[in-house]
């Protein structure tokens, strides 16, 4: 469970620095009417949305730091064999990272308001994500025509798992980035355009993110990782 | 955030957010059914948590006809009888304990008490509803599938839950209660995003964190918790039912089933529990987090007095949050897993203890000096305070390894968790209900009628758990649907299980007087008028009860103080409002520091 | 008034059925008699702070009740007071705690001079294997598992030779010997538990757990399963015949020359499982 009580920790601080900034050791009963302390700390208030996506990617986080550690745990017993990664992963990954820089263009266009660039970055950013999704798919096939097939070994469940877990969430992006599109292209407020571009770059960073470390695991380069986080619990 | 800023004579200035855009429903389909109003979807919460609550009461007495009378009824059998333990426990602690206190509470409170027109994201929290009423009908399903339910006990331990020998292992029972697990999972988190959010985004203006009633600090952490807790058990299902399902071998070792070898390699059932428990460790929190805030709130009331050691309380509620998360094991101190993990365990749990005791004294010295109303809000609290502190303490002996070692998997631990996390937060609701009904409907729930189904309620359900603490003693163990020829079980401890079950039946029928309460004083109630109980927290102060959609009319209010200026001296009334300007309270230099 | 009374009895009641109830722990017969002590100071350490909360709450219930004229004390909250009594609690935890991590400690340190037994559980019975004259038992794998093998047991090792296995049947130990039990189940969790022993564990596939407990008076005791394991879990019981050395090496003679005819190599079939 190492790996998931390293991301809560995290979190533990990430929210102890929050509280520590709230006001947690006033006095309320002291101070009836002199709400305004807090006032310089929050100059500009934050989207709801933005916190709620926020949360969102601290529970997204969760669930696969768990799938990773459940996977630690698992990987230690006698009857787990690595499992070779397909070659076509780093092609996949050079698209999530295109898609992650289109959408992180398509902030700075709409920023700027430029509507030409921002319309170009977001296709930019879909087609390169559906393309990695399809190069997903022809990793399974590839995977499963060398015989490494679910139910065999449970490294390789764990890899299809994994990246179905990564896929389906990419896939939900994609929606949202649909709709994202649509507002790019109907515009009614660029308030609202201009959260919707910055949410969904936001989420496909974070996708990246879970994505590099996957890999990072498969590759073994978080081996090392892990093993620091499996003595923290023996 | 809270910003608010101060006019020149030190005075909050008049609001001037922009209006939150609210959603108007249209039809009276979208008003009361597919509404996005968080006061109708918290009704529609309890209502489907209620009923399931009612099923789960039925499967009780099942069980309790056959502990208290084996052999009587003969169509409870072992299947039988194990198939209703799991759903009857899964259902009291997911779907109905979780969604009441997080769905129905937590919808209904959380916007009015922090002052906010409605949850920040209405349509997601209509969603989270729905998914949650699908997934209670995807478990109910599972009384009618070939095989019936699962009985693989609440815990669902692989391999034993996905084999032959358990009822539904190998039928339809396992796949619809991992189905419906997940999809409660995604709608509550659907839920939980707008909880917190709520508290973190929509706050009235002047509701510092430190000015939020306790009620909202409870519901707001133990949603916070259920958001990272929850995964844990997602992650569990999802490859449980990949092992069910696809025959991967995640939690299943190399195994021979009844002299069959079975297809699975090298799996480790300790990983299930361990996520599990991930999962089920914060998930008794989550339950009881939002009972200890709304008891402080209904003590607090009652009293006519400030609760006492405020910040205590939150930072306790802080401490038992996060420390929650690293004593999950202290199920496993018999699983064989590595034993060098019960001295980290066992300190971490007695560690917690502290923290929840702090809350326990705070609520006991708010009523010291206080002027008691016995109101049956306050008698719920009050029986809540037995009943937690007596499941409390008998939780020192589970937590501390090796007193577990004989009582872990008996009839103690059965006590055990139905007094701390069955009855008790079960009293809060109700004590909760007496006391927002009002507000909800605008009329007074029947006092005799309340007290007569608290007194049976609270005394019933003390002595059915209370002597069962002893059976467990003696070493029964639990899950066992019949104890006849056990050699060390003396005759007088099957009299008393008989005793406990005719309390239980008691008890249980005396729910319906509740129910029978809940619907008759919809209409015969005695009109409450806005803020019957003379409270300061916001959701009294709306200016239509019950609070129409949108709660507060054209403006929003403002808040002036903390939760709990009741009996300030030198003020005319014993309570002052938190929406309510004004002058400071005199005489503040009595006040301890 | 009648409030705060009901409260004192359930406080008082409580106390008396405690100390008058007819159910408590069945008489020890091993060595854990630490855990009882243990769960004795506990008792009386919770038994205190219960009757004291309850009594707090009774006398305030009844001292602070509603009445004309009263007003509650304003008091936000008592610094010192509140620290007092963290530091008490904290006090009452780490007493109960200490002893807790002292005996759990000799609970998983085996004795150097414990005899090694297995304790075989399966859906829905338990069967025990004995080392026989070397004191050791062989290596098994659940794959090994077949009609004749009933256990397991790799019957290449030669420590098999003499091991005793008993299928279905009861557990024999002498008197005053540590054992440590190695645990092992080829199909789900069950858990053996005893209550005269007071240790139970779980049995789990795929892995060997162990306890040890040495047991001190003759007698036999109900071995039952803790650990749901299927419909027959409450059916899953068998004994333990705690004996006199003398007696017990009579029997375990006995045994031996019954079952060693069982557990003549078998022929040879091809593949060796990996162990
Ligand atoms: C008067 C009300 C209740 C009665 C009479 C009752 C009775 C029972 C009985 C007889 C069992 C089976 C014990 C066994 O053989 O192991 C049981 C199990 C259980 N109950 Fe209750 N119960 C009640 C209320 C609740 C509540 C409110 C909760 C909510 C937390 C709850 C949660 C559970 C759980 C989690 C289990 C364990 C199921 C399992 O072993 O898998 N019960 N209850
Ligand atoms: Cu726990
Ligand atoms: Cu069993």
């Amino acid at each position: 469970m190492g790996s998931i009580l390293f991301f809560l920790s995290i979190l533990a601080i990430i929210g102890t620095w929050w509280l520590s900034r709230q006001g947690l050791a006033s006095k309320p009963w002291l101070e009836p009417s002199a709400a305004g302390t807090l006032q310089d700390l929050e100059p500009e208030p934050v989207a709801p949305a933005k916190v709620g996506l926020g949360v969102l990617l601290a529970v997204i986080g969760s669930f696969f730091a768990l799938f990773i550690s459940a996977y630690a745990m698992r990987m230690q017993l006698p009857d787990w064999r690595t499992m070779p990664i397909p070659s076509i992963l780093w092609l996949n990954t050079a698209m999530l990272v295109a898609s992650s820089l289109a959408l992180h263009g398509a902030k700075v266009a709409v920023r700027r308001g430029e509507t030409g660039e921002l319309k170009f970055t977001l296709i930019a950013a879909g087609v390169s994500a559906l393309a990695f999704l399809s190069g997903q798919l022809v990793a399974w096939q590839q995977l499963a025509q060398e015989g490494y097939r679910l139910t065999i070994n449970p490294a390789n469940d764990f890899f299809y798992i994994l990246t179905g877990a990564h896929g389906l969430h990419v896939l939900g992006g994609l929606v949202a980035l649909v709709r994202t599109s649509e507002k790019a292209w109907h515009p009614t407020s660029t308030d609202r355009l201009r959260l919707s571009v910055e949410l969904c770059a936001t989420y496909w960073h974070f996708l990246l993110f879970v994505w590099l470390v996957l890999l990072s695991i498969w590759t073994g380069w978080a081996g090392d990782f892990i093993d620091i986080c499996r003595q923290l619990l023996t | 955030m809270v910003d608010v800023p101060l006019g020149p004579t030190g005075v909050i200035a008049a609001p001037d957010v922009e209006d939150v855009e609210l959603y108007h429903p249209h039809s009276w389909l979208t008003k009361y059914v597919f509404s996005q109003d968080a006061k109708v979807i918290a009704i529609q919460y309890s209502f489907v948590a209620l009923s399931v609550g009612l099923i789960a009461l039925v499967l009780s007495w099942l069980m309790r006809l056959q502990l208290g009378f084996p052999g009587v009824f003969s169509f409870i059998d072992a299947n039988a009888y194990y198939q209703f333990i799991t759903m009857h426990g899964m259902m009291m602690v997911v779907y109905v304990l979780t969604a009441l206190f997080l769905g129905g509470f937590g919808n209904y409170l959380i916007p009015l008490m922090v002052g906010a027109r409605d949850m920040v994201f209405p349509y997601v929290n209509m969603l989270s509803f729905w998914i949650y009423l699908l997934a209670v009908l995807i478990l109910v399903a599972s009384f009618f599938v070939p095989g019936g339910p699962t009985g693989a006990g609440w815990t669902l331990y692989p391999p034993q839950a996905i084999l032959s020998g358990t009822p539904g292992g190998q039928d339809w029972g396992i796949i619809l209660m991992l189905v419906s697990l997940m999809t409660f999972i995604i709608g509550f988190t659907m839920g939980g995003l707008n909880y917190v959010v709520t508290v973190l985004q929509a706050r009235a203006r002047g509701m510092t964190l430190m000015r939020m009633p306790l009620t909202v600090w409870g519901i707001f952490t133990a949603s916070f918790m259920a958001l990272l807790a929850f995964p844990a058990l997602f992650v569990g299902a999802v490859m449980m039912l990949f092992d069910r399902v696809l025959g991967t071998s995640f939690f299943m070792p190399v195994m021979v089933e009844m002299g069959q070898p079975l297809d699975r390699n090298g799996g480790s059932p300790l990983l299930f529990q361990h996520l599990f428990w991930f999962f089920g460790h914060p998930e008794v929190y989550i339950v009881a987090l939002p009972a200890f805030g709304i008891v402080s709130d209904l003590i607090s009331t009652h009293a006519r007095r400030n609760i006492f050691g405020y910040r205590m309380m939150v930072w306790a509620l802080l401490a038992i949050g996060a420390l929650s998360f690293i004593v999950w094991a202290h199920h496993m101190y018999v699983s064989g897993m590595n034993p060098y993990f019960g001295f980290f365990f066992a300190t971490t749990t007695l560690i917690i203890a502290v923290p929840t005791a702090i809350k326990v004294y705070n609520w006991i010295l708010t009523l010291w000096r206080g002027d008691i109303h016995l109101t049956v809000p306050m008698l719920f609290a009050l029986a809540f305070i037995v009943t937690f502190v007596n499941g409390g303490l008998t939780g020192l002996f589970l937590g501390n390894v090796v007193v577990d070692v004989p009582l872990s998997d008996t009839m103690f631990v059965v006590a055990h968790f139905h007094m701390v996390m069955g009855v008790a937060p079960i009293l809060v609701i109700f004590g909760a209900i007496y006391h927002w009904y009002p507000k909800v409907t605008g009329r007074m729930l029947n006092d005799p009628l309340g007290k007569l189904h608290f007194w049976v309620t609270f005394l019933g359900a003390y002595a059915i758990f209370f002597p069962m603490h002893y059976l467990g003693l003696m070493g029964i163990p639990r899950r066992y649907h019949d104890i006849a020829d056990m050699a060390f079980v003396p005759p007088s401890a099957h009299a008393l299980n008989a005793f406990i079950t005719i309390v239980a039946l008691i008890v249980g029928a005396t729910q319906l007087v509740f129910v029978f309460n809940l619907f008759w004083s919809l209409r015969h109630g005695k009109p409450a008028g806005g803020n019957p109980w003379r409270a300061t927290t916001l959701e009294w102060q709306t200016p239509e009860t019950p609070p129409p959609h949108g709660n507060w009319g054209k403006d929003l209010p403002v808040v002036y103080r903390w939760a709990y200026d009741y009996s300030v001296p030198g003020a005319d009334q014993d309570f002052l409002a938190q929406s309510q300007p004004g002058p400071t309270r005199a005489g503040s230099g009595s006040i301890h520091g | 008034m009648a409030v705060a009374l009901i409260l004192v009895l359930v406080a008082v009641g409580s106390v008396v059925f405690h100390l008058v109830s007819p159910w408590w722990w069945t008489p020890i017969a091993s060595n854990w008699r630490y855990i009882d002590n243990t769960i004795i100071i506990t008792f009386w350490i919770t038994g205190a702070v219960f009757v004291a909360v309850i009594f707090f709450m009774a006398y305030c219930v009844y001292r602070f009740r509603h009445q004309a004229g009263r007003r509650a004390h304003y008091e936000p909250e008592n610094k010192r007071l509140e620290w007092w009594l963290t530091i008490v609690t904290g006090v009452g935890v780490a007493a109960m705690l200490a002893p807790g991590l002292f005996v759990w400690r000799q609970f998983i340190t085996v004795p150097e001079d414990a005899t090694d037994i297995e304790i075989f559980g399966q859906q829905w019975q338990w069967s025990f294997r004995l080392p026989g004259p070397d004191g050791q038992l062989a290596a098994s794998d659940a794959r090994l598992i077949s009609p004749d093998n009933p256990l397991g047991l790799n019957r290449e090792d030669p420590k098999s030779q003499d091991d005793i296995v008993i299928e279905g049947g009861e557990l024999h130990l002498p008197v005053n010997k540590p054992v440590k039990a190695l645990l092992r189940s080829p199909d789900v969790l069950h858990d053996f538990y005893v209550p005269e022993f007071r240790a139970k564990m779980d049995l789990v596939p795929g892995q060997i757990s162990y306890i040890w407990f040495t047991p001190i008076r003759t007698g036999t005791f109900e071995i039952l399963c803790a650990e749901l394991c299927g419909v027959g879990h409450p059916q899953m019981r068998g004994k333990v015949i705690v004996q006199e050395e003398s007696e017990y090496q009579a029997w375990l003679q006995d045994k031996a020359s019954k079952s060693f005819a069982r557990l003549l190599p078998a022929p040879k079939t091809g593949a060796s499982m990996p162990d």
